[in-house]
């Protein structure tokens, strides 16, 4: 049944409503991380290069974002948490996002590969096909292991960052990728627990849906005792300071500490709530303080200003 | 003259309500304003990367 209603007249959405559609919280977390890929690359690139290259991550982010809620109006009409997005409330209608959605992904990856490099342009246009046909139509109605293997999309930009900046791909923004990969599960789970009805009633097969809460953070907790090691990784491969070190351990260990919380919570969501919270606050300590600790070696480093053009 | 008799007839069409126009007029200047960014911005893009422009490294 569609609860999508077709709208005749003429659009009354205005450029707000666009905006909303292109996910600006998830745009912020992507242009962030991919900031930090393109920083920690080996090879400075000069600042105009750098802007343009963030720029389309950033509207190729967007674009993906509007053809997910292009392809899940109706489970976004059943849901509270989505229920005011454009598409359901009526701004916009379904036609439309999908051309605002694919015009800005066309646009962003051929910009990218024009301007910047190949290498960069397709790790983008990847970037959106997992994240629309991989994740969105495929995986999200499909299994509870949706956003397992969904967050590989949301992992990405700090590799098409570093891609954009040196024209390769190097261990150093897979492990970036890896930690961003590894924190999306506990990070949907904790929100998943306490939206579990929103969930049900949608469709949508969340593991507390499908396997139960008490599973649900059984996973949690696991999940999150293997991404913290990997949040050390970049101090201990020699890519980050020990400032970084030390913040990720004190970090990596308040999480642990929260999903053993979240583990032994019998009743109530107080926990799992924390733990969402925290786990947005632990992803940007973690790369804010490797864009710190690169910044603070440029600023001591004898030379600098360097800026060879193109990639 | 025989153009002065005839009387004007309603435009075919749909007619916009005011909220309609002003949305409209709100797009219009975002692509404007996001199409004259872009100008700016591909004329620096080309500055910067000087006759290498089209070189496209993988």
């Amino acid at each position: 049944m569609s609860v999508i209603v077709a709208r005749a007249e003429p659009s009354i959405a205005g450029v707000g409503d666009y905006i909303e559609l292109m996910k600006p919280r998830v745009m912020s977390l992507v242009v962030f991380t991919a900031l930090v890929g393109l920083v920690l690359a080996p090879v400075p690139m000069h600042p105009v290069m750098a802007f343009t290259a963030l720029l389309c991550i950033t509207v190729g982010a967007g674009a993906a974002g509007a053809l997910n809620m292009w392809y899940d109006a109706d489970i976004d009409a059943r849901m509270a948490r989505t229920a005011g997005r454009p598409i359901p409330r009526g701004r916009v209608t379904p036609g439309e996002v999908a051309g605002f959605g694919f015009t800005l992904a066309v646009f962003s990856v051929v910009s990218l590969g024009l301007f910047v490099n190949v290498l960069a342009a397709a790790l983008l246009a990847f970037t959106i096909f997992f994240y629309v046909v991989i994740y969105t139509i495929w995986l999200k109605r499909s299994t509870p292991q949706n956003i397992v293997i969904g967050g590989a999309a949301g992992a990405l930009p700090p590799v098409i960052g570093w891609a954009a900046a040196t024209g390769s791909v190097a261990i150093e923004p897979l492990v970036l990728f890896l930690i961003v990969f590894l924190w999306t599960p506990p990070h949907f789970w904790a929100l998943s627990l306490y939206r579990a009805d929103d969930y049900a009633r949608a469709g949508v097969p969340m593991l507390p849906v499908v396997a139960g809460a008490t599973e649900t953070r059984r996973q949690i907790l696991r999940y999150t005792l293997v991404l913290t090691p990997v949040g050390v990784a970049p101090w201990l491969l020699g890519y980050a300071g020990a400032v970084y070190g030390i913040a990720a351990v004190l970090a990596g260990g308040a999480m642990i500490a929260l999903a053993i919380r979240v583990r032994g919570e019998a009743r109530g969501h107080t926990a799992s709530k924390q733990m969402f919270g925290f786990s947005i606050l632990y992803l940007f300590l973690l790369f804010a303080m490797l864009l710190v600790d690169r910044m603070a070696g440029a600023l001591f480093a004898p030379l600098w200003g360097h800026f060879p053009t193109g990639a | 003259m025989s153009e002065r008799n005839i009387e004007p007839k309603p435009e075919p069409g749909i007619r916009l309500t005011e909220q309609q126009q002003r949305a409209r007029r709100a797009r219009s200047i975002a692509i404007a304003v996001s199409l004259g960014v872009l100008v700016v911005l591909f004329y620096i893009v080309t500055l910067v990367k000087g006759p290498g422009v089209l070189e496209r490294p993988l």
